[in-house]
């Protein structure tokens, strides 16, 4: 379609996932001790496996692996993690409270992200975080599920949930 | 040291039981199906740490596979469901 | 590298408490969708916490309980999703103090949908 989405781009970019996935599970424990005929191995199925599959492993090429696009990649993993772990903490407190406070109800929100794979780490991250779990994705709109419903509006919905994880996916992806 | 492992694993086979209790008294198919997702993660994580107290690295692998075995049998258990509860 | 050790400890006694306090919000929260939302998340960061814990207490096992940690990061949400997603076509509707519902509108629009296929 545009720049950087041509089929050898997509091609590469599997591969690259694929062999470091190999990598990743033949790892023997060391530098030292890796064989070359497993490396080669590994590359001979990463070739065969990019050439059938990078139609559906790959959405948007090589332009994912950019160093500036890595970092926004970090800096999502970080505030992935302080929300993961606020998350945790509420969800610790409600179960032990012996009057488990809840309010729970289903709103909805509209994102702005096109692309199937950036929706889907959207969704991912929106069900980590505190008291919400998405239902389900129709087009733009995500159906969540909110333990205690703050706002039906959904504007301020979108704000409490899901702004700050999409600004960074905006800049990945957008 | 033994003491954490000791202590890890009770807290993990507590949350075994209360996961089997909601398998057990859970009121429908899909009450079942959270009970059992949360008790596939809970027996991955006690698969990794047992790896680590007997010294056997070829439990990370079949945690790996339990785990993944664990979420394809949730996913199908969903697909089931939604046509017929 | 003793203190890598202490780090792996403390991971493993974090995520011991989580993954209990998921089971105990499994067991007490009143309906499916309440459920779901205790179980994703402290069972998801319990397990991640403990698995790296592992990681670092035994440095050689490190890359591959990262794969396991990526692993059920992903996988865990996305089982739930299907599972909340499959419940509410079935029909269980959630338990509210206030009806708040935004997606029983969209309910008459996928059956269509269906029909066509």
């Amino acid at each position: 379609m545009q720049d950087g989405k041509s089929s050898i781009s997509k091609f590469l970019y599997t591969f690259i996932m694929v062999f470091i996935i190999w990598n990743a599970f033949t790892w023997p424990g060391s530098f030292a001790d890796i064989q070359l005929a497993e490396v080669l191995t590994g590359a001979f199925v990463s070739l065969i496996l990019g050439l059938l599959t990078n139609k559906y492993f790959s959405c948007c090429g090589l332009q994912v692996l950019m160093p500036h696009k890595i970092i926004f990649l970090v800096q999502y993993f970080f505030v992935f993690i302080i929300a993961l772990i606020k998350a945790n903490l509420d969800v610790a407190v409600r179960v032990i409270n012996p009057a488990l406070p809840i309010n729970p109800g289903i709103v909805e929100i509209k994102t702005k992200l096109t692309n199937d794979f950036a929706k889907m780490i959207l969704a991912n991250s929106i069900t980590l975080t505190p008291g919400t779990l998405t239902i389900d994705v129709i087009d733009d709109t995500m159906y969540i599920h909110w333990i205690d419903v703050a706002t039906e509006n959904p504007e301020e919905a979108f704000k409490e949930i899901a702004e700050p994880f999409e600004k960074v996916l905006l800049k990945i992806y957008g | 040291m033994e003491t954490v492992f000791i202590i890890v694993l009770s807290l993990m086979a507590l949350g075994l039981l209360l996961g089997f209790l909601r398998f057990v008294k859970g009121p429908t198919a899909a009450d079942r199906a959270v009970a059992l997702d949360t008790m596939s993660v809970i027996a991955t994580a006690a698969l990794v740490l047992l790896g680590l107290m007997f010294k056997r690295y070829i439990y990370i692998d079949v945690a790996l596979i339990y785990a993944v075995l664990g979420f394809i049998g949730v996913i199908v258990i969903a697909r089931f469901i939604e046509k017929a509860l | 590298m003793e203190i890598l050790r202490y780090i792996g400890y403390g991971l493993l006694v974090i995520g011991g408490i989580f993954l209990f306090l998921g089971a105990l919000g499994i067991y007490r929260m009143p309906d499916l969708y309440n459920r779901l939302q205790a179980g994703t998340k402290a069972t998801t960061i319990g397990a991640m916490s403990a698995i790296l814990g592992v990681g670092f207490i035994e440095p050689a096992w490190m890359v591959k309980t990262i794969i396991i940690v990526i692993f059920i990061g992903i996988a865990n949400p996305l089982s739930s999703h299907a599972l909340a997603r499959a419940a509410y076509k079935a029909g269980l509707k959630p338990i509210m103090k206030k009806k708040v519902d935004a997606y029983e509108k969209v309910q008459d629009i996928e059956v269509k949908e269906e029909v066509k296929l």
